[in-house]
């Protein structure tokens, strides 16, 4: 009952917000509209941290290393072979899945910390090799000029920033929808189970390693899709689109929406960016301080994220028999840190 | 003939303390084993290793004619090896039916035709009648964390028949249940299809009695008896082995 009442709810928010989302572009000024385009891609490599570490217990600092190899993907694909943004999309999308996919191996047996420490090398190494490789990334000065993108094959090119932006708000909300549909599948339900109890999933038979090994390979085509919508958006990237504080502002996004949900980690992410951008005007150089205390405050103070009226809900209407029946573990909303 | 499971010679050893001193067991197809001792005589240890979850410094396990040493417990439970924990390992925030249907699936064969409904349509039709054996109806849709203890350890037993044990592996199935819980546990493991073989560690030597046909006691890491219930139930080493320990 009250289930279905919270349910309720958030579908009606999350059809406010979209409709908020289509007709922004009329309301605000092109500058903003530019801005919540490349914010948008930035909430969906958000949500391919949350896929990550809510919904399969595998917290990341990595995501940005899909993210980029999807951007200079695209921008190749872009400048020399063709203009459709489908086709743009789904190299972007393959190259964060090759890239994932050759990751895996690192990471597939870690858990915890470890992934954080792992995946967060792995990011760092990508931007390295993005600096010094002059010839294909421009190395520091960054990549431009690409021609105008066209949706699909006989529209036309994308030439305002409105056009941009719908056309990044489309992309999103169907990759967003997508990863929702994978989550209701068996394939969700596993990376749940994995993440409620990894030893009782081996014990059950499941072949674990295939499920972690999955999650990242998808996790790592959402991040290097949403790449390509970065280049469209914002017409422009260099490595400093792909460092450690954009990983941890992500990270510190889905934490505040509540790892493990996806709308959750849409909201927080686009929320910790906004902030960040407004942070630089307001106090110009110390906006990463600000955002660090803020980290900090919200693991300690908030661990669960804004999900966690939620789960409390849901306890207390669920076991109406067995009032001191232990508390659900948090998990499904802590980034849990599994050693 | 040859049994569905042998361990043989199996040791482990934590640092300096030994848990497991060269056991041999055997449990043939259907056979309902028990496995007793004090607290601390390496019954857990065993079905670890039985399971995978631990490997043995020494010793081999075979099953169903293969020597599944080298496998992990993932391969054993595809294998026909299931297990209850001696606390309910279960999936907290998925609810009973998700619990079950994710046990069924490694077992579950894939139908021609994908579309069809798959794989998580049959495990969950499997699900359902589970549930209902043990109890569980009511609280289906209630994630499993939110379950009482006794509902818990009942989830499990789902859980480990969805499986589709050729041996099921019981690590004292029947602490913490109230008195009708564990009358409904014997009722089912007496009803459990003859072909699945069980290894039962349990304290209550009442339950052991009344549902296995061999017993073997250990102690120490090591095999003090092994007989049948009533052979053991007469032994003067378990009689004294049980006055000095727990019991
Ligand atoms: N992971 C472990 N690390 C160290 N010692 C252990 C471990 N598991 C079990 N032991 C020790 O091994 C012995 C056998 O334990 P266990 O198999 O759990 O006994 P039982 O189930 O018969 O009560 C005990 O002394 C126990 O303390
Ligand atoms: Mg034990």
């Amino acid at each position: 009952m009250r289930d279905e009442v919270i349910r309720r709810a958030r579908g009606a928010v999350a059809a406010l917000v979209l409709a908020g989302l289509v007709v922004a572009p009329w309301v605000v000024d092109d500058y903003t509209t530019a801005i919540l385009a490349r914010t948008l891609a930035l909430a969906l490599v958000g949500v391919s941290v949350a896929l990550l570490t809510g919904v399969a217990g595998m917290p990341t600092l990595g995501q940005t290393a899909p993210y980029a190899a999807g951007a200079y993907a695209c921008v190749v694909v872009g400048s020399r072979i063709s203009d459709v943004g489908v086709v743009q999309l789904a190299v972007a999308a393959g190259a964060g899945a090759v890239l994932a996919a050759l990751t895996v191996p690192l990471v597939v047996h870690a858990r915890g910390v470890i992934v954080l420490m792992i995946t967060l090398a792995i990011g760092e190494l990508v931007v390295t090799i993005l600096g010094r490789w002059r010839s294909v990334t421009g190395g520091t000065d960054g990549l431009a000029g690409m021609p105008a993108v066209r949706p699909f094959w006989g529209l036309p090119p994308l030439a305002s920033d409105q056009a941009r932006y719908l056309y990044t708000l489309v992309v999103v909300a169907t990759l967003v929808g997508a990863a929702l549909l994978l989550l209701r599948t068996r394939a969700g339900l596993l990376l749940r189970a994995g993440r409620d109890d990894e030893t009782r999933l081996r014990a059950s038979g499941h072949r674990v390693p295939l499920h972690v090994s999955g999650a990242h390979i998808a996790a790592g085509a959402i991040a290097g899709g949403a790449g390509s919508l970065l280049v469209v958006a914002q017409q422009y990237i260099s490595p400093a689109d792909f460092g450690f504080d954009t990983s941890a502002l992500l990270l510190l996004g889905v934490v505040i929406g509540g790892t493990a949900s996806i709308g959750g980690a849409l909201v927080g992410a686009a929320l910790v960016i906004a902030v960040r951008d407004w942070l630089f005007g307001v106090l110009p150089g110390h906006a990463p301080l600000v955002l660090g205390a803020l980290f900090v405050a919200t693991v300690y103070l908030l661990p669960s994220g804004v999900n966690r009226a939620r789960v409390r809900l849901r306890a207390s209407s669920a076991a109406p028999s067995h009032p001191q029946a232990p508390p659900a573990r948090d998990a499904a909303t802590v980034p849990e840190l599994r050693a | 003939m040859n049994p569905l499971l042998s361990a043989e010679e199996v040791s482990v050893r934590y640092g300096s303390l030994t848990a497991l001193a060269g056991v041999d067991l055997s449990i043939h197809e259907g056979q309902r084993h028990a496995l007793i001792g004090p607290n601390g005589a390496g019954k857990t240890t065993l079905l670890d290793v039985i399971g995978g979850a631990t490997k043995p410094q020494r010793g081999t396990v075979r099953f169903a004619g293969r020597d599944i040493s080298r496998l992990g417990p993932a391969a054993r439970a595809r294998r026909g090896i299931n297990r209850i924990h001696q606390r309910p390992a279960v999936f907290p925030t998925l609810t009973a039916t998700e619990n079950v249907v994710v046990a069924a699936l490694p077992r579950v064969v894939p139908r021609r035709r994908w579309w069809s409904g798959g794989r998580r349509r049959t495990a969950q039709h499997r699900a359902g009648p589970l549930l209902e054996r043990m109890g569980l109806a009511d609280v289906a849709a209630v994630p499993a964390g939110h379950l009482a203890h006794g509902q818990r350890r009942q989830l499990e037993i789902a859980m480990a028949l969805a499986g589709s044990p050729r041996l099921l592996l019981l690590d004292e199935p029947a602490a913490g249940l109230s008195a009708n819980e564990v009358g409904r546990l014997v009722d089912l493991l007496r009803a459990l299809p003859r072909a699945i073989a069980v290894l039962l560690v349990e304290h209550r030597l009442d339950l052991v009695y009344a549902l296995s046909d061999t017993v073997t006691v250990l102690r120490d890491g090591q095999t003090l008896a092994a007989g049948t219930p009533d052979e053991i139930r007469t032994s003067p080493l378990v009689r004294q082995a049980y006055a000095d320990g727990v019991a």
